[in-house]
């Protein structure tokens, strides 16, 4: 069991204390909940049936200096609550956490200028005016020395190669280069701690991959502790080791993406190459078919079945080569997710509560 | 000074912004001067079918105004809406709230409302500086209906004080208002009543020492007179002495009163973001 260490705020010890501690937090939405039609609107002006959603239920974590975690979950999982909690926008129902020490919820702005929230669905830049002046703002709200101002910004649009464009509307900007731009806002002031929710939505494969690139030596080099929330499994396999997997509001997974292949990856991909090129019509009984284009084609076969199986289809055609190979990662969770869901299928997540308001 | 250097560098970026909508500020601008036109004509009809002639005589008074009274509070009414009326203040503030813009301030070390206000001062200074000359001119045109020129320097230095208290009092009560959208997540039927009040009650439709009555005692009694009427008031002589220094301290109050109305609607409604939303 974890234990929150009793430090005051602002007192962080790197050495004794985890930069990021969570200990049994939990967070509730009240819903308003509202049938369809006309009908139940009116009816709804007068009485309302709310819903309690619990969207985070008693999560522990730790997070060291340096680590670079990644939150993966289907949508209303709880990660954007955690990293909502962990940035001080919400207040938990229930549950402690700790940041560099501090309480986020708190919201002191000795932690607000230690840490950074980059949402890649929010625009935090002035929309008319070009990027440096809102870099120039952070600034003064930072209180960012000039002269280390001035270099991190040429270093920051340096490496993303957006240098060029800072005297540009960031209304005349490509979702990219605007998304390039958020990154350099939220890293001016050095934060310790960067939380990104989604940051690469919507962005086109070559804008991802740098943006990626980016964030791997910056966070390498920095030594800054990181928290990623996002549905690309390129995101995650490129960045993160460590692999935090919430649904339903819990933690059901803490390790690296190479155990959750171990673990929940109940099958291989195997791949026959047949030296006549003739793929023979019973090849369902050795796994499931899944795709053939002769010569070549493709099998599931269980994890703990493959050797023996292997060595059946050897025996009886002639095979010119063979892979094994894992699952795509995302078909493994998407089966784990699906595993979650049925297993907290059982217990009620919602408790339906009724108010007049 | 660290402080006043961040207030600095909002005020500059905001007025930046502004400039950036040049077409839509200079054509806004103009618009305000329509109204007053239309005023005018209204009343001169009103004053011409009450009197005997055109635009009636000057003898013609309706409620002890004069037509040339009421002129004169027009133009000075325009000047102090140019002070006090807060566009798409309320309405921003929540609009923010709904579509989460506000996290922005929970999470950066930076006020809301001291940000919002020096945002509202570019707003304001570019339009004066833009709206200056038309002003001039339309002041000018009118200067018939001024005989008695300019007041008093003590009279106008109490005058500037009623325009900046005015501007203060309408963007913390616009504020405020605009809070409401931590609790309620449309404002604009809200907003619409009050806009009505405030035309009516602020002596922006017509000066509310018309009023007779109780409805002339409670109008006084409410703080949207110092949006209008008041400020008005001072520069034409209406409140004098005793009462020219009382009524600067009620508004003076009432600058003080919606800053704190303000401020707790931040802090609750910050409270019940976080705690239900977010």
């Amino acid at each position: 069991m974890l234990r929150l260490s009793p430090a005051g705020s602002g007192v962080y010890n790197r050495w004794t204390m985890s930069v990021v501690e969570i200990e049994s937090l939990a967070k509730s939405y009240r819903v308003y909940q509202k049938a369809e039609g006309l009908r139940a609107s009116v009816a709804g002006l007068f009485h309302r049936k709310y819903r309690t959603v619990e969207a985070v239920r008693g999560i522990n974590l730790t997070v060291e200096s340096g680590e670079f975690v990644a939150f993966l979950g289907p949508n209303g999982a709880g990660k954007t609550t955690t990293l909502k909690l962990l940035s001080g926008v919400i207040n938990p129902t229930s549950g402690a956490a700790r940041v560099l020490g501090y309480v986020p919820w708190k919201r002191e702005n000795a932690y607000r200028r230690r840490f950074a929230l980059v949402m890649g669905q929010k625009n935090q830049l002035w929309w008319d005016l070009p990027a440096a002046e809102s870099f120039r703002l952070h600034q003064q709200i930072y209180r960012i020395d000039p002269a280390e101002f001035d270099r991190t910004r040429d270093e920051l649009t340096e490496m993303l190669a957006v240098r060029n464009l800072l005297s540009q509307p960031v209304r005349e900007l490509s979702l990219g280069e605007r998304m390039k731009m958020e990154l350099t806002a939220a890293l001016l002031h050095s934060p310790e701690v960067l939380f990104l929710d989604e940051p690469t939505i919507g962005l086109d494969v070559v804008a991802q991959y740098k943006i990626q690139d980016f964030l791997k030596h910056y966070q390498q080099e920095r030594g800054l502790t990181t928290l990623l929330t996002s549905h690309s499994m390129k995101d995650v396999a490129a960045l993160c080791r460590r692999v935090v997997i919430i649904a339903q509001g819990q933690i059901m997974f803490d390790g690296s993406l190479e155990q959750i292949v171990d673990r929940f990856g109940g099958h291989k991909v195997v791949t026959l190459l047949f030296a006549d090129g003739h793929i023979p019509g019973d090849l369902g009984i050795y796994g499931a078919v899944l795709s053939e284009e002769p010569p070549r084609a493709k099998i599931r076969v269980e994890r703990a079945a493959v050797a023996e199986t292997l060595a059946r289809i050897l025996q009886q055609h002639p095979i010119e080569d063979v892979s094994v190979e894992d699952p795509p990662l995302e078909e493994v969770i998407a089966d784990m997710f699906s595993q979650v869901d049925e297993a907290a299928g059982e217990d009620s997540v919602e408790a339906l509560a009724d108010s007049g308001a | 000074m660290a402080r006043t250097a961040v207030w600095w560098t909002i005020l500059r970026i905001s007025l930046e912004e502004r400039l950036v909508y040049r077409g839509d500020f200079a054509l806004g601008t103009l618009m305000r001067f329509l109204p007053i036109v239309t005023q005018v004509f209204l009343w001169w009809a009103v004053f011409s079918a009450v009197g005997t002639g055109q635009g009636g005589s000057d003898q013609t008074r309706i409620v002890g105004y004069s037509y040339h009274d009421f002129v004169a509070y027009y133009l000075l009414t325009m000047v102090v809406r140019a002070f006090s009326s807060m566009p798409g203040l309320a309405s921003g503030i929540a609009r923010d709230i709904r579509d989460g813009t506000v996290k922005k301030y929970l999470i950066q070390p930076i006020d809301m409302l001291s940000f919002l206000l020096l945002y509202r001062i570019a707003h304001k200074l570019v339009y004066y500086t833009v709206a200056a000359a038309p002003f001039a001119l339309v002041f000018y045109l009118c200067r018939s209906f001024f005989p008695n020129g300019w007041p008093e320097p003590q009279v106008m230095l109490a005058f500037v004080a009623s325009l900046l208290m005015a501007f203060l009092i309408g963007f913390f009560l616009e504020a405020t208002i605009g809070m409401i959208g931590f609790w309620f997540l449309e404002v604009s039927s809200l907003l619409f009543v009050y806009m009505l009040f405030n035309f009516f009650f602020s002596g922006h439709m017509f000066p509310i020492d018309m009023l007779p009555g109780i409805w002339g005692d409670v109008v006084r009694l409410i703080p949207l007179q110092y949006l209008a009427y008041f400020p008005a008031a001072v520069f034409l002589g209406k409140v004098e002495g005793p009462d020219l220094i009382l009524g600067l301290w009620i508004q003076f109050g009432w600058v003080v009163f919606f800053i704190c109305t303000s401020r707790l609607a931040f802090r609750f409604g910050v409270r019940r973001y976080s705690g239900y939303g977010g």
